[in-house]
C-alpha cells in the first residue's frame, strides 16, 4: 500500500477492484465503513460476481474477469474528455510534460504491440521507449548497451506537443470508449458512465481538495498482464493527484498477514532484501553491478531530483556486511563472488516446471500447500512424483505432502511407482511463536508467543538452521568446490540452533562497525550500536544492515516494532507510535505530493506534512517522505525513488516488459478475440510452457465459460477446512452461478456440477444465485462462474467423504504474467455441465 | 452498567408481586444493529458459541452463505442472508444478524406457565432460567420472532441471553466486541435509538435509500435489538422480520382477561400438562427430534 489500513478513513472515494476486502480482510475493512459513516464517502465496487464488498458498496458493476484494463483505461479516457484531471498535480508532480522519442510508437498504431516488436522471437527492442533528450542531444550510452534516460529530459509544460506523455496517454486511452469499455468488459455503457462519474467527481471544477483511493488485491494481480493493471491505477490516481494524500493511492491488499514482509525480505528470485537488484551473469563485478543497478537522475533541467536509488551502493555494501561480515571487503568486490548470479526466470511456475522436467530435484515446502496453490495443481502433482525428496514444515497434514495419494494418482494406479521421500515435519504455527507480521500497511507489528508449541513441533526457522549448520559441518568436513558462501555467512545468535527472533530483526535494522559521525549535526554513533535509520548507510564497510528499509526498527531506543502507543494527535489515523512502518515509520508514500508546488496542503483539514518557511524545513502529522531541507522553488519532484523525481504515467525503457502504457490483452483463454486488435489478441510477452500438462482450452473446444476462484471470510485458505467451527460456517464446497445459467441447464441450488478445463476437473454443489449475471461480451451472451478454493483431499469434509476430494487450482494453468511471474488464477476458460 | 440493572422487574407464570415490577428502567439497555454495514462476516456468530461455550454442530449445504436456516438450541446468533432485487433492476444482498430481540412486552415471558422460567430483569434483557423450564414450549409460541429453541433431549428451552453474564460485569455482549466493522453498537436505548436515527438519516440524505429507518417495534412496547434497514417500509425483505409483530391473541387472552385462571396454580399446572401432552404427545422421541438433534 502507498498509503495503509487507517487511512482509508481519510477517503472520500473508494473504488474496489480485484479485491473483495469485505470478504477477505473483514477487520481492516473497517475503515472503508468509517469512511463511510463519518465522511460520506462512497464505495464502487467492481467484481466478477456481486460480493460481500459490494453489498455495503454505493455502486457496483459486474465485469468479466481478466478486462480490468479497459475498464480503468475507460475511467482514465472519461476523465481527460471531461477535465476530470488534477492539471497543476500533473504538470508538477508527474512526467505528462516530458516528450518522448519519435520513433514511439502505440499499438493503436502498430496492430497491438508497442514499436520494436520482434514477432519472432517474441521480444522487444525497447530503445525508442525512452524521453527525448534536450536540444535534441543523442542519449549517451555505453557502445553495444541500449541508451539510458536522457540527463536532461525534452518537456513541455503546456502539454501540446503532440508526443508528450500527456499527450501519448489521452491518444491511446481515447479508443477505450464506452462502447468499447461495454465489449470488453461487459458492463453497459450506461452503468459504466455512472461509475466513471462517480470516481472522477472528486475532481470536479478542478477542485484538489477531495481524495479517491483504490483498494485491490490478487483479483488484479493473477492475470497474464496483472502488473499492467495495477500500472493502470496507477496512472489514473496520478491523473487524479491522489497518490501520497491522506485518503488516496494504489493500495493492495496482501493475502496473508505477513505476506508484505516476505516480499520485502526477498521472496522473488529477482531481488535481495528491500528489492535491490539482484546480480546477474553480465555483472563481471561488484562495480560493473552497482553501475547497472544504481540510477541517474533524468528530468526536465530546471527542476531537480532527489533519485534515492541513487543510494543503492550503500544499502548493497551494508547488506553483504551483514550477511558476510568481516569477509566481505573492499578488496574482494564486498564478497560479490559469493552471491549466486540469477541468469533467467526461477519464479513459481518455472519452479515446478523445472521439477517436472527432472532439472530440480527436491524441495523444502514451508508455510504454503504448493500442490493446492497451484496453478495447474496436477502438474506440480505430476512433478513431485518426480522429485527425489519432498520436506514438508506444517501443521496439518496437506494435500502436498500427501501428494502421493491424491485421488487422480489412486485413479491412475501408479502410487507403486513414485520414489519420492517425504518428510513431514511438524511445524509451530503463528499463535506458537514469535517475531515480526508486516502488514499491508507496511507496519511491523511484534507479537509474542501466545501458547507453547505442541508435541515434538518445531520452529521453521529453526529447522532451517539446523539443516544450514548440518551443510556447514559436512563443507567443513569434507571441503568443496566453493565454500565460502557457505562457511563466511555470519551466525552470531545467542541460540544458533533457533536464532531468537528478536536478533534476526537487530541485525536486520543494521549497526555501525566503526564510530560514525553525522557531518551536518554532529550526531555520533559508536561502533556496535544499532542505527537509527537508512540515512546512516555507508558504502565503506563501516555499516552493516540485513534490509535497508527495515533500518529504524530496532533501533538503541528497543524494538520499535513492538511499540503500542494508540495515541494519534492529528486525528488522521497516523498514529506514530503504534508499531513501526518502513520506510522511517512513514505512514503515506510520496507524501510531498499532498501539497501544492509551493508547499502548501491541497486540503487544509488533512495536513498531512508542509513546507515550514521560517524552519526551512518540511514538517508535518506524518514523516515527510522528501529532502527535509529542500525548498519548493527548487521544484524537487516528490517521487524520490524514481530517477525523474515524478510519476511515471509513461513508464520507460525496460520498466515494464509488456510496454510503457497498459494494453488491453485478452486472457489467455478468452471467450473472444481482442476488439481493439484481432491480430494480437493476448499479451505478446506472456510466459507460456510447452509440457504434455501445459494444455489450453477454446470455445472451439467448449470450453465457453469464464471461471473465476475467490476466498471466504470463514474460511483461510487450505488449513481452517481442519477446524470444526470453520466447517460449521460453510461446510462445504460449492461453485457460484447465475440463476439464469442454471435454469436453462436444470440445474437446481445444491445439485453437484461438474467444471472442466483444458487441464482439470472440478465436482462441487452449484450454489444458484443472483449476485451473478449473465453479460454480454462482444455481442456475445457469456457466463461467468466463481468457485471458492479452500477445499482439497484432506480435511474434516473431505475426510468423512462429503465433498469430491478435488483441487480448484486443478483447473487452472501457468500462463503468467511477464513482469511480477504471477500466473493467471483469474479468468479462464471452462465447461459446465450437471452430474 | 451493572450488577443493579439485572434486578428482576418481570417474571413468568408468577402469582403474586414482583419486586422491581414497574420500576422506572433507568438503564434500559440496548444493541444496536446497522445491517447496512453488516458485511455479513459471522464475527459475531462466533464469538457467541466461544463466549457461551456452545458445541459445534453439523451444518449441510443450503445453497447459501447463511450457516443454517434458523437459530438452534445451541446456536443463538444467526446472520440471514437475503439477496433481493429492488425496482432499478440492482440487487441488495441483505445480511441481518438474528438473534432475540429482547423485547419490553416479552410474549414469550407472558405465555410461559413455569414460575421464574423466564425473567426479565430491569435494564431490558430477558432471560431464561433452565433450571424452572417444563419444556412446554408456549414460549416458542409467544415469540413474534421464532427464537426460543427446544433442546429435545433436556427438553429445556434456550436463546439468547444478551450475554447477561458480561452485561452485569459492566462488558458489552460478546457479539458487540467482536463485530470488526463496528456494525453493531451497545449502550442505553436512548443513545442508540438516537444512534440509529442519524444513521438513517445519513441514509436517506446521502445514499440511494430514502426508506431507511430504524426498527423498534411498538406492538411488542419496543425491543433491546433495535435495526437500522435500508428500507423499513419492507423489514420482510431480511429474512422475515416482522413489519408489525405482537403477541398472538392466544396468550394475550391467556394472559389478559384470563389471568384469573392462571393465578390458580393447580389448574394452570395442570391444563400445561395437558397442553403439553397435547403438543409433544407421550414421552417418545420420533425421528424429527431424532434429526433436529445436533452431534456436540
Amino acid at each position: 500500500m502507498t498509503n495503509g489500513w487507517v487511512d482509508i478513513k481519510n477517503t472520500d472515494m473508494m473504488l474496489i477492484m480485484g479485491g473483495n476486502p469485505a470478504e477477505n480482510h473483514p477487520c481492516g475493512f473497517k475503515w472503508a465503513i468509517e469512511a463511510k459513516r463519518n465522511r460520506n464517502a462512497k464505495i464502487i465496487s467492481v467484481d466478477p460476481r456481486f460480493t460481500r464488498t459490494s453489498s455495503v458498496a454505493d455502486l457496483f458493476c459486474q465485469i468479466r474477469a481478466g478486462s480490468d484494463i479497459a475498464f480503468l483505461g475507460g475511467v482514465i479516457n472519461y476523465a481527460i474528455e471531461n477535465n476530470r484531471i488534477a492539471k497543476d498535480y500533473l504538470v508538477n508532480f508527474t512526467n505528462a510534460a516530458f516528450v518522448v522519442k519519435n520513433d514511439f510508437k502505440l499499438p493503436g498504431d502498430t496492430d497491438g504491440v508497442f514499436s520494436g516488436f520482434d514477432a519472432g522471437k517474441h521480444t522487444y527492442d525497447r530503445a525508442s521507449w525512452n524521453y527525448a533528450a534536450a536540444g535534441g542531444a543523442a542519449n549517451a550510452g555505453a557502445p553495444g548497451a541500449p541508451a539510458p534516460l536522457p540527463e536532461k529530459v525534452d518537456y513541455d509544460l503546456t502539454l501540446q506537443n503532440p508526443n508528450c506523455v500527456f499527450q501519448l496517454l489521452k491518444k491511446h486511452y481515447s479508443r477505450y470508449t464506452p462502447e468499447m469499455v461495454e465489449r470488453i468488459t461487459g458492463i453497459p455503457k450506461d452503468q459504466f458512465l455512472k461509475a466513471a462519474e462517480m470516481y472522477t467527481s472528486i475532481r470536479k471544477d478542478g477542485d484538489m481538495k477531495m481524495a479517491g483511493t483504490i483498494i485491490y488485491a490478487v483479483g488484479w494481480t493473477q492475470h497474464s498482464f496483472g502488473t499492467q493493471i495495477i500500472r493502470t491505477a496507477a496512472m489514473l490516481q496520478l491523473l487524479l493527484g491522489n497518490v501520497g494524500r491522506a485518503g488516496g493511492g494504489v493500495n493492495a491488499l496482501r493475502g496473508h498477514s505477513n505476506i508484505q514482509g516476505a516480499t520485502d525480505m526477498a521472496g522473488l528470485f529477482d531481488t535481495l532484501p528491500g528489492y535491490l537488484k539482484v546480480p546477474t551473469p553480465g555483472d563481471a563485478s561488484f562495480d560493473a553491478w552497482m553501475k547497472r543497478a544504481t540510477p541517474t537522475s533524468s528530468k526536465p533541467a530546471p527542476w531537480d531530483s532527489w533519485n534515492y536509488y541513487g543510494n543503492t551502493p550503500k544499502f548493497t555494501v551494508s547488506l553483504l556486511k551483514a550477511m558476510y561480515g568481516d569477509a566481505a571487503t573492499k578488496q574482494n568486490g564486498w564478497a560479490f563472488d559469493y552471491l549466486p548470479k540469477v541468469d533467467r526466470d526461477y519464479s513459481w511456475t518455472h519452479l515446478w516446471d523445472d521439477m517436472y522436467n527432472g532439472t530440480v530435484k527436491g524441495m523444502l515446502a514451508f508455510g504454503m500447500n504448493g500442490v493446492a496453490i497451484g496453478p495447474d495443481s496436477n502438474k506440480n502433482i505430476d512433478a513431485l512424483k518426480k522429485a527425489e525428496w519432498l520436506v514438508v514444515g506444517e501443521i496439518y497434514p496437506d494435500e502436498t505432502s500427501e501428494f502421493w495419494k491424491s485421488p487422480r494418482v489412486i485413479a491412475q494406479g501408479d502410487m507403486k511407482q513414485i520414489q519420492t521421500t517425504v518428510y513431514r515435519l511438524p511445524c509451530a504455527g503463528f499463535a506458537e511463536k514469535d517475531g515480526s507480521f508486516t502488514n499491508s500497511a507496511r507496519w511491523l507489528l511484534w507479537k509474542n508467543a501466545a501458547v507453547p508449541m505442541p508435541g515434538d513441533c518445531r520452529l521453521d526457522h529453526g529447522i532451517v538452521a539446523q539443516i544450514f549448520l548440518k551443510v556447514r559441518d559436512l563443507y567443513k568436513k569434507d571441503g568443496g568446490k566453493f565454500p565460502d558462501p557457505i562457511m563466511n555467512l555470519t551466525w552470531n545468535y545467542s541460540d544458533r540452533l533457533n536464532p531468537p527472533l528478536a536478533e534476526v530483526l537487530k541485525e536486520m535494522n543494521g549497526k555501525a562497525l566503526a564510530d560514525l559521525e553525522d557531518p551536518a549535526t554532529k550526531q555520533q554513533i559508536k561502533a556496535g550500536q544499532q542505527l537509527p535509520g537508512f540515512a546512516w548507510l555507508k558504502d565503506d564497510g563501516t555499516t552493516s544492515c540485513g534490509i535497508w528499509i527495515y533500518a529504524g526498527s530496532f533501533t538503541e531506543a528497543g524494538n520499535q516494532t513492538a511499540r503500542r502507543d494508540p495515541s494519534d494527535p492529528s486525528g488522521m489515523g497516523v498514529h506514530p507510535g503504534w508499531g513501526w512502518s518502513w520506510p522511517a515509520n512513514r505512514r503515506v508514500l510520496y507524501n510531498r505530493a499532498s501539497c501544492d508546488v509551493d508547499g502548501k496542503p491541497w486540503d487544509p483539514s488533512r495536513r498531512q506534512v508542509w513546507w515550514n518557511e521560517t524552519t526551512q524545513k518540511w514538517v508535518g502529522n506524518d514523516v515527510p517522505d522528501f529532502k527535509a531541507d529542500s525548498h519548493p522553488k527548487d521544484h524537487m519532484g516528490p517521487f524520490i525513488m524514481n530517477p525523474e523525481g515524478v510519476g511515471r504515467i509513461f513508464a520507460p525503457l525496460g520498466a515494464f516488459a509488456d510496454g510503457p502504457f497498459p494494453e488491453h490483452y485478452e486472457p489467455i483463454e478468452s471467450p473472444i478475440v481482442n476488439p481493439l486488435h484481432a491480430g494480437q489478441s493476448t499479451n505478446p510477452m506472456v510466459t507460456r510452457f510447452k509440457d504434455a500438462d501445459d494444455k489450453f482450452g477454446t470455445t472451439k473446444d467448449g470450453f465457453n465459460v469464464v471461471c473465476t476462484t475467490f476466498r471466504l471470510t470463514e474460511h483461510y485458505h487450505y488449513w481452517t477446512k481442519n477446524n470444526p467451527m470453520n466447517v460449521q460456517l460453510v461446510p462445504e464446497p460449492f461453485i457460484e452461478m447465475a440463476a439464469e445459467m442454471a435454469d436453462e441447464m436444470g440445474i437446481r441450488g445444491g445439485e453437484h456440477v461438474k467444471v472442466s478445463s483444458a487441464r482439470g476437473e472440478y465436482i462441487a454443489k452449484a450454489m444458484v444465485t443472483k449476485r451473478i449475471k449473465s453479460m454480454m461480451i462482444d455481442g456475445k451472451k457469456t457466463y461467468q462462474i466463481g468457485i471458492p478454493f479452500h477445499w482439497g483431499y484432506r480435511g474434516i469434509a473431505e475426510d468423512e467423504g462429503k465433498t469430491a476430494r478435488n483441487l480448484v487450482n486443478s483447473l487452472t494453468h501457468t500462463a503468467a504474467d511477464p513482469n511480477a511471474h504471477t500466473p493467471e488464477f483469474k479468468g479462464f476458460l471452462v465447461k459446465v455441465e450437471k452430474v | 452498567m451493572s450488577q443493579e440493572t439485572l434486578r428482576i422487574q418481570k417474571i413468568s407464570g408468577h402469582a403474586g408481586t414482583v419486586a422491581g415490577e414497574g420500576t422506572q428502567r433507568e438503564y434500559t439497555i440496548c444493541k444496536l444493529i446497522d445491517t447496512t454495514t453488516c458485511i455479513g462476516c459471522k464475527a459475531c456468530e462466533v464469538a457467541c458459541m466461544e463466549w457461551n461455550d456452545l458445541p459445534f454442530g453439523e451444518t449441510i449445504f443450503g445453497n447459501t452463505y447463511q450457516t443454517m436456516p434458523e437459530t438452534r438450541w445451541n446456536y443463538w446468533n444467526l446472520i440471514l442472508f437475503n439477496e433481493h432485487e429492488r425496482e432499478d433492476g440492482s440487487l441488495m444482498w441483505l445480511m441481518r444478524k438474528n438473534q432475540c430481540m429482547h423485547c419490553a412486552d416479552p410474549g414469550c415471558l407472558a405465555a410461559c406457565p413455569s414460575d421464574g422460567a423466564i425473567v426479565q430483569y430491569t435494564n431490558g434483557i430477558v432471560d431464561f432460567q433452565q433450571a424452572n423450564c417444563i419444556g412446554c414450549g408456549y414460549c416458542i409460541t409467544g415469540c413474534p420472532f421464532d427464537i426460543p429453541k427446544l433442546n429435545p433431549q433436556t427438553k429445556r428451552v434456550f436463546k439468547c441471553t444478551l450475554c447477561t453474564d458480561r452485561v452485569g460485569e459492566g462488558l458489552e455482549p460478546a457479539c458487540i466486541k467482536s463485530c470488526p466493522t463496528g456494525c453493531l453498537h451497545f449502550g442505553s436505548k436512548d443513545d442508540m435509538l438516537d444512534l440509529a436515527e442519524k444513521r438513517a438519516k445519513q441514509l436517506r440524505d446521502h445514499s440511494n435509500y430514502p426508506n431507511a429507518g430504524v426498527y423498534d417495534p411498538k406492538g411488542v412496547g419496543g425491543t433491546s435489538v433495535v435495526y437500522v434497514l435500508h428500507d423499513a417500509a419492507n423489514p420482510e425483505l431480511y429474512g422475515g422480520l416482522p413489519k408489525d409483530p405482537h403477541i398472538p391473541w392466544s396468550v394475550k387472552l391467556w394472559k389478559g382477561p384470563l389471568k384469573w385462571l392462571g393465578n390458580v396454580a393447580m389448574v394452570g399446572g395442570l391444563i400445561g400438562l395437558f397442553v403439553h401432552y397435547l403438543r409433544f404427545g407421550p414421552k417418545d422421541r420420533d425421528e424429527e427430534e431424532m434429526k433436529a438433534e445436533t452431534k456436540s
